[in-house]
């Protein structure tokens, strides 16, 4: 199986009545379990989690794949100039709102 | 500055009866969208309103904006949506930018086959003129100006006492119900010393409202960190009249004075748009805002709305938005009680429900803020990873968080609902308190439209009662289903609908409901939207209820249990689980054959 690089949250059994409910309940998680720690605590809390979910992955090919990805983002980081935004129109309907 | 809008002066039609005492059964204190709505929701269905506001004119200034689909659904039935959606813009291109780039754009599609857009960007001044216009035709709903409720007086809880003052005086009134929407500050509630729980967040936010002199695209733009308001956020969105709003994220430690003055708002602009895009400035301001909530939105007689009961921060639109829900969800409450089909009680689910959907958007909104303005240097790091795999990455876009749009609560959990019965499976997500999805339908017994057929909605045909609704596409095979249903609008002046097939010339067979039987209005599902979206099968009965929620539905349904499920939907309390012959002796009773 291919990396996925689609929006993937879920949850097995609990439709989600919205469909960014899911990724914003992980992120939220995510941001909580650093909360209170010191810088160095949250490194390693993410070099464990890292290693917790590559082992879950398994599939060398794929976690192959999520090195070369997150690489790839880095080296074209925000500095660059480039822009890489102008192509096709990306659908997300109701994920973004005024105020 | 450069106005693009004229501020209204109401007046009002009659004197106050100055140092008199007044009844009335309903006073609705605060003409802002939440007080206007809640008092021609309350007309409309035949309940004698006063209104009251301290002023004679709209909001002044740059406030609500961003108005979602249910809001616009509401202000349907109120008579209002077609002016907002004139005057006001949509807008279906989102442009996200982090640092020194643009790393996305996308497109919202609109979920097809719905009456009403996701939303609609309109002043807040335009939506209030156009409730007061509305408001000023219905006989039951008088509007006040310049009348302060001074004093509450709930020495006698039953009977709630106001002092209000006027230009030429004061009077008084005694209202049965008082529905509290006088804003964040809420006087009212500061007068009976009521707890509101919450955080103020330490960050302030510029204002600048700005007309463009040239052709702008109507888009959304959010930076993040952008290189000419470094460490920050910016949103542009776009308002009626050429109006562009531009809302800088300041930070708690600056000059809220100094941030206000032009000459230093006119370059952070310039540096945004670059200097192909000259503008006036038409409104400068700088806030704070506070996430927090009443404990509860019902003090006995007394009901608060909106502002009053519940703020959040704007990311999302959920400030106005949740407001006019709130009055949705009240008025036919308050109408019922105070016809006296409904116990006090069902007022209480006004608390339980609107509670729900305070913590609902103040939880997204929390959300929100949290991803615009991290709290640690960690999520920070989460955050700026986030948006840089966004820009390569769907997965990630999904994450980029800079307010998730207002959308209806789900009341799943509300005492008013009847669950599914144990056999009963269904598909889809329109469960007992789901808000109604809409579809396009057509009438079955109207005349074709000279212009063919134009669409109707399914939203604008379940109005504002209690509507049963059975999917009958050949009436003779569900004979059961069709007489619970029909029995039951008799019994309980239900409105009843029967959806045919997809075609208008679709009605098989239709059973004889009798002479005496009810009114029924045959729909078809042109689109087969309604079958697809309530997971529809010969026999399936959905009940709603008047704010057009889900309260019940069976796969075939019985007479009784669409009149046990309206009762609960009125709050009239269950009986207590009742041996069989208890019950079966209730039901002699009953209309049910």
């Amino acid at each position: 199986m291919p990396l996925i690089l689609e929006p993937n949250f879920h949850e097995p059994g609990r439709p989600a009545l919205r469909s960014w409910s899911p990724g914003d309940d992980f992120y939220e998680a995510l941001i909580a379990a650093h909360a209170g720690l010191t810088e160095s605590a949250s490194y390693a809390l993410n070099a464990r989690l890292v290693l917790i979910l590559a082992n879950h992955v398994g599939d060398l090919g794929v976690l192959r794949e999520a090195l070369q990805a997150g690489l790839r983002s880095a080296a074209a980081g925000v500095s660059d100039s480039a822009a890489g935004s102008d192509g096709e129109p990306l659908t997300a309907p109701q994920s973004a709102a005024g105020g | 500055m450069l106005p693009t809008y004229r501020y209204p002066r109401f007046c009002n039609s009659r004197p106050a009866e100055i140092g008199q005492l007044i009844d009335r059964p309903v006073l609705v204190v605060g003409a802002g969208p939440v007080g206007l709505s809640c008092a021609i929701d309350l007309a409309q269905r035949g309940v004698p309103v006063l209104l009251l506001d301290e002023d004679d004119t709209v909001s002044v200034g740059s406030r609500g904006l961003c108005y979602a689909k249910r809001t616009l659904e509401i202000l349907d039935r109120l008579g209002v949506a077609g002016q907002v959606l004139r005057k006001g813009v949509s807008w279906n291109v989102g442009r996200t930018f982090f640092a020194d780039q643009e790393i996305y754009r996308f497109e919202l599609l609109a979920e097809l086959d719905h009456g009403l857009p996701g939303m609609v960007n309109l002043q807040q001044y335009y939506l209030e003129q156009f409730l007061v216009e509305r408001a000023m035709q219905i006989p039951l709903l008088e509007m006040r100006c310049k009348n302060r409720v001074a004093a509450i007086d709930l020495g006698d809880p039953q009977r709630p006492l106001l002092r209000v003052e006027t230009p030429e005086g004061d009077y008084l009134v005694c209202a049965q119900w008082v529905v509290v929407a006088d804003g964040a500050r809420s006087p009212i509630r500061r007068q009976l010393g009521l707890d509101v729980e919450g955080q103020v967040f330490r960050d302030r936010f510029l204002i600048a409202d700005v007309v463009m002199k040239a052709d702008f695209p109507t888009e959304r733009w959010f930076w993040f960190d952008p290189p000419f308001h470094p460490n920050q956020s910016v949103l542009l969105h776009r308002q009626a009249d050429e109006v562009w709003r531009i809302d800088f994220q300041l930070g708690w430690d600056v000059d809220p004075e100094e941030e206000k003055k032009p000459a230093r708002v006119i370059p952070r602009i310039q540096a945004m748009l670059g200097p192909e895009h000259p503008f006036d400035l038409e409104w400068i301001s700088v806030y704070t805002f506070q996430c927090r909530r009443m404990r509860s939105f019902r003090h006995g007689r007394v009901l608060f709305a909106g502002d009053a009961a519940h703020q959040v921060s704007p990311f999302g639109a959920r400030g106005a938005n949740s407001g006019v829900q709130d009055a949705d969800n009240l008025g036919w409450k308050l109408a019922a009680v105070l016809r006296g089909q409904a116990p006090h009680q069902l007022l209480e689910s006004y608390d339980q429900e609107r509670g729900f959907a305070a913590d609902e958007n103040l939880h997204n909104s929390t959300r929100s803020t949290d991803f615009i303005t991290p709290k640690s240097s960690v999520s920070r790091m989460f955050r700026d990873a986030v948006l840089l795999l966004s820009r390569d990455f769907a997965f990630a876009r999904a994450l980029v968080n800079s307010g998730r749009l207002s959308v209806p609560s789900f009341l799943l959990d509300s005492p008013l609902n009847t669950p599914d019965g144990p056999n009963d499976r269904f598909d889809g997500r329109m469960r007992p308190g789901a808000p109604a999805d809409d579809a396009p339908i057509l009438l079955q017994d109207l005349p074709l439209a000279a212009d063919g057929a134009a669409p109707c909605w399914l939203l604008q045909l379940l109005g504002e009662g209690f509507v049963i609704m059975v999917y009958a596409p050949d009436e003779s095979a569900v004979v059961p289903a069709m007489l619970a249903c029909s029995e039951a609008a008799m019994e309980a002046s239900l409105r009843l609908l029967i959806v045919t097939g997809a075609s208008r010339s679709a009605v098989g067979q239709s059973v004889r409901l009798g002479p005496q039987g009810p009114a029924v209005e045959r729909i078809a599902d042109v689109r087969e939207q309604i079958v697809r979206r309530y997971d529809l099968r010969p026999g399936t009965a959905y009940l709603f209820r008047p704010d057009q929620h889900v309260l019940a539905r069976w796969r075939v349904p019985t007479c009784e249990q669409i009149l046990a499920a309206h009762r609960r939907g009125l709050g009239i309390a269950a009986t207590p689980i009742a041996s069989r012959g208890e019950r079966a002796a209730q039901n002699e009773g009953s209309a049910c054959h």
